[in-house]
């Protein structure tokens, strides 16, 4: 009798776990879906995609069809694309220059910030950091007329300096890696003054390599968001061969929906490569942004 | 030692400060000087901006959108990712799950535009499945709305935002639910507390920290929608979805600079308070 109960409630554990596990699943479905239209929509060629979005175009009254598998699957497109419009690797290597170099001086800005108000909290420095949070949550809206003034003065409007300079200098890296440099033991710290090593020393060669996890997941949060730069570009980049892929995406037109697939397919792909390698520091950086200062 | 610990927190904060100072505070005043200058003459003109924009109708409709749009997002998100987390939580190979929720965060907003036009235009995948589950029903029959260009834009909209940042908010719930030791929900069991008493007694009042980060973050998040209305539906898209975003833009475009100083500080001073009383409410709910 006994034995028959157990394997009851065990058989009652496995149903709420199927339960859970196909009510998990339909989101997920669901947010998997855009993705494969995109991957399959960039295998067909222009005549085959013609044929599934002509009423998209011609605003008829068929219904729009797709498939899985294309049924002459080409890289006519990724051809074209890649060999044909050179404009396309000028927006590309954009959108490299400019995340790269936002990153990169964001980790010359943030990390020397987040150390200090990690490691030497002195009287006020609460107060700033407080400052440093209400700024990295304000929308770009608020602050872009003021930063089209002072791009303005600078003479830096209509080049990438005035998405770099600005991104720079974010507080959102600042709050993320002091995060992971809070985790220190400060024993550690005075083991190696009393060794007699420098402050700045000490910085790079015991905080970063301590402070990883938070240097990269700002990176990574960093890299997701810089790579799909829009507000920005759009306000202060009047010369659209100084724009980023993400602004020239839309750009395309229906008649060119083959080349929209494969340009959104390679625009993701940096992005989901990151996304892939750097999950674990994403997840990180996910957390240290919910951890209290 | 106070000294150099002075010396050293301006040695590294300094620079930084100094950025912040030239590219966003220093210029933030400058705006906030404009605020109370016309626009043409460029003379003090006390709170005439101010008076300007709130009786102007794009304005008090772009904040009634703004409202609308974080009141109806922000509470679904909260508690769809929670229940989401909930269930995560039963399973122990989760690593998956949790990727592909993530994965939104990861797709430009670029590239999910076409596939929202498919999906949401008059014979798109959405009015099709519709129109074959009424047909299936019996009760409807064909569906053909265009859901980005009428009023149902503001939902397609809450849809996606929940779509964008299910992931980033389930994964700060699990942060959440991992602080609480599993040692006290075991001895609630033993003491013969249910599953729905352990949730409504333990696990939720366990949470209630990871709640003021959700909302600060999700709130900054629903400001970022703005990309996929933009892309979706352009500089003038429905009525319904008209977003205070959507106003700057537009203002900045036609260079109407004094108003946007005065909206500026508006929605700016706002958000500061708003902040301000949330961090309030959520240190006293730590003491």
């Amino acid at each position: 009798m006994k034995v028959k109960k157990i394997d009851l409630r065990k058989a009652g554990i496995w149903v709420q776990k199927g339960l859970a596990v196909t009510l998990l699943s339909l989101p997920a479905a669901l947010i998997l879906l855009p993705l494969l239209i995109l991957l399959s929509g960039a295998l067909m060629d222009s005549w085959e995609l013609g044929g599934y979005l002509g009423s998209v175009f011609t605003e008829g009254e068929e219904w729009i069809s797709w498939k899985w598998m294309p049924d002459y699957p080409s890289f006519e497109n990724y051809k074209k694309l890649l060999f044909e419009t050179p404009q396309f690797f000028v927006l590309f290597w954009n959108s490299i220059k400019l995340t790269g170099c936002i990153l990169a001086g964001q980790l010359l800005a943030a990390v020397p910030a987040a150390w200090g108000f990690a490691m030497y909290p002195v009287k006020g420095s609460k107060w700033l950091f407080s400052l440093y949070v209400v700024l990295m949550l304000m929308p770009f809206q608020v602050t872009m007329l003021s930063s089209y003034l002072v791009l303005n003065q600078l003479s830096l409007l209509n080049t990438h300096g005035a998405i770099i300079l600005p991104a720079m200098f974010s507080t959102f890296p600042v709050f993320i890696i002091y995060g992971g440099f809070r985790s220190i033991p400060p024993q550690m710290l005075e083991a190696a003054r009393i060794d007699g090593a420098g402050e700045i020393t000490i910085l790079i060669r015991l905080g970063l390599p301590l402070g990883k996890g938070g240097l990269l997941s700002a990176m990574v949060l960093g890299f997701l968001e810089y790579w799909n730069l829009m507000e920005q570009p759009m306000a202060f980049l009047e010369e659209k061969a100084l724009w980023p892929l993400s602004l020239y995406l839309p750009e395309i037109t229906w008649g060119q929906a083959g080349f929209a697939f494969c340009a959104s397919v390679i625009t993701l792909v940096p992005a989901v490569f990151v996304f892939v390698l750097g999950q674990d520091y994403l997840e990180q950086g996910i957390i240290y942004a919910g951890l209290k200062e | 030692m106070l000294k150099k610990r002075k010396k050293f927190f301006c040695l590294f904060v300094l620079p930084g400060l100094a950025g912040i100072m030239v590219f966003v505070l220093v210029p933030f005043g400058d705006v906030v000087q404009r605020s109370f200058t016309g626009g043409v003459t460029g003379e003090f003109c006390g709170f005439e901006n101010y008076r300007m924009i709130f009786q102007n109708q794009a304005f008090r409709m772009a904040v009634k959108n703004t409202f609308l749009f974080t009141l109806a997002c922000l509470p679904l998100l909260v508690m769809v990712s929670l229940a989401a987390a909930l269930l995560l939580n039963m399973l122990k190979h989760k690593g998956w799950l949790k990727a592909i929720y993530l994965l939104p965060l990861a797709m430009p907003t670029a590239t999910i535009v076409l596939v929202w036009k498919m999906t949401f235009y008059r014979r798109g995948f959405f009015n099709m499945l519709l129109s074959r589950l009424g047909e299936w029903l019996g009760l409807w029959g064909q569906v053909s709305k265009d859901y980005l260009g009428s009023s149902s834009a503001f939902w397609v909209l809450v849809g996606t935002y929940l779509w964008k940042n299910m992931g980033y908010t389930v994964l700060l719930w699990l942060a959440g639910l991992s602080g609480i030791p599993t040692a006290l929900l075991e001895a609630a069991k033993t003491d013969g507390a249910g599953k729905w008493q352990r949730l409504w007694y333990m696990i939720l009042p366990n949470l209630k920290g990871s709640l003021y980060t959700i909302v600060v973050l999700s709130f900054l998040n629903s400001f970022k929608i703005y990309r996929e209305a933009y892309l979706t539906a352009g500089a003038y898209p429905d009525e319904s979805i008209y977003l205070l975003q959507h106003l700057f833009n537009n203002w900045f475009v036609n260079l109407e600079l004094d108003k946007m100083a005065a909206a500026a500080v508006c929605t700016g001073g706002f958000l500061m308070v708003i902040m301000m009383v949330l961090q309030r409410l959520w240190d006293r709910n730590e003491s």
